[in-house]
């Protein structure tokens, strides 16, 4: 079937995405890590349009952007679904793949920015807690938003899981209080306890130096 | 009806332009609502609460929202006509690719070239130019960019030809100039019925958006 490539920055959620799909399915792949200040020729050539990571090259065929890549996966190997298979249901579960997908952007953007910007990113983000915790179909029903079973949207909403909470601490800013989204908070736990995404989850200790520097460097290039 | 089919449009949305054509592609029919976006319906809120908008697609009963989501669900319902994505998995990847591409760019700066002015107006200008070329490119000389079928990128790009007129002369230049195999692909989707009946003509769309951006610099 062809080797299966992954190229990713470490501790990126988008990988993660990637990389949790990937375990969940049992693929076996080849991690190599990208230099996003100094692009390699492999990146370039794999994602000439965006130049972004996560991109997965399978069998030479290279894909881009953290959803399609999820979605190639879950097309290509279907054991495991991470999408149900009524036409219906996985049209429901595809808007809160974008849903989360986009909204996901403004807490990143509160980890880059800073003032004003990050107050309306903050905003934003608040904004999109908001909607999940009332209207995310399954949440406080069900163990995940796939149901029983980790899906896509779960894999699309790690980053409220496990980087939300090094973000908060590094820029010191609280965007989730606690105790204001219980059904989100009830989901986190769910999705933290999952015994693929446990073992698969970054080490909060090296992620904290790691975006401390991060956040230095994207607001020093502002 | 037949189909069980409403959907919650607005003539000048190039999202709900794109679930007319993927309807009209699958010969199904169904109920067209006109919504006034400055006046919701209770059934659109109801139906889209989360964000408000159209196109809303209710197969049933049930609403499907996002115009590409809607898209892929009438493919996959009724997947025995005219398929809008391919079989193969990379080859769907590489659909979805650039019908994300579209949908994350091409629009918003489009509408920046013929709702703003002065530099705002001409970066986006040059902005939209270079993303037309991109695409140019991908298509090449096919007669699609999925190659010979007819499928979800073309139906997620061509709404924007219904802008052309308008972005050409808010923006004063020539996308048939710039472009002219993007021009090529576009005029041959508009042979389909299934686009030429969805697109609003090209003067009257100009004309409501001039009328759009007139309020919007009011305000």
């Amino acid at each position: 079937m062809g080797e299966v490539k992954l190229l990713g920055t470490w501790p990126s959620p988008y990988l993660y995405r990637v990389i949790w799909a990937l375990k969940l399915k049992g693929i076996p792949y080849e991690y190599i890590e990208q230099d996003l200040y100094n692009k390699s020729p492999l990146l370039l050539q794999s994602n000439p349009v965006h130049k972004k990571i996560p991109v997965l090259i399978h069998g030479g065929n290279p894909i881009a952007e953290s959803v399609i890549i999820l979605q190639y996966i879950e097309d290509k190997w279907p054991q495991n679904p991470l999408l149900p298979s009524d036409p219906y249901e996985k049209a429901v579960a595809r808007f809160w793949v974008k849903f989360a997908d986009e909204k996901g952007l403004s807490i990143s953007k509160v980890f880059r920015s800073s003032g004003e910007e990050q107050e309306k990113a903050l905003k934003e983000s608040l904004e999109m807690l908001e909607i999940i915790e009332e209207h995310a179909p399954g949440l406080g029903q069900k163990k995940f938003f796939g149901g029983d079973k980790i899906g896509m949207v779960d894999l699309t909403l790690g980053l409220l899981a496990h980087w939300m909470g090094v973000i908060e601490e590094v820029t010191g800013v609280k965007i989730k209080e606690a105790g204001k989204f219980p059904r989100l908070e009830a989901w986190i736990k769910n999705f933290k306890e999952d015994p693929v995404i446990k073992e698969n989850l970054p080490e909060l200790k090296d992620m904290l130096p790691a975006m401390k520097r991060r956040r230095e460097t994207v607001l020093a290039s502002k | 009806m037949a189909d069980d089919l409403i959907l919650l449009n607005l003539w000048s949305s190039p999202f709900g332009m794109r679930v007319r054509i993927a309807l009209a592609e699958k010969g199904l029919d169904y109920e067209l609502i006109e919504e006034d976006l400055s006046n919701k319906s209770p059934l659109l809120l109801k139906m889209n609460p989360v964000r408000k908008q159209i196109p809303v697609l209710i197969h049933k009963g049930r609403p499907i929202c996002e115009s590409l989501i809607i898209v892929q669900y009438i493919d996959e319902v009724w997947r025995h006509k005219s398929p809008l994505l391919p079989s193969d998995p990379y080859a769907r990847a590489k659909s979805r690719f650039w019908a994300d591409y579209v949908d994350k760019n091409i629009y918003a700066i489009g509408k920046l070239v013929w709702g703003a002015t002065g530099e705002i107006q001409e970066a986006a200008k040059k902005e939209l130019i270079e993303w037309f070329k991109v695409l140019e490119g991908e298509v090449g000389d096919k007669p699609y960019f999925g190659g010979d079928s007819f499928g979800i990128v073309d139906v997620a790009l061509i709404p924007f030809y219904s802008w052309f007129y308008a972005v050409e002369t808010c923006g004063n230049f020539s996308i048939v100039a710039e472009c002219p195999k993007l021009v090529s692909w576009a005029k041959r989707c508009m042979e389909r019925e299934s686009v030429s009946k969805s697109l609003p003509d090209q003067y009257k769309m100009y004309c409501f958006l001039l009328e759009l951006k007139t309020k919007f610099q009011a305000q």
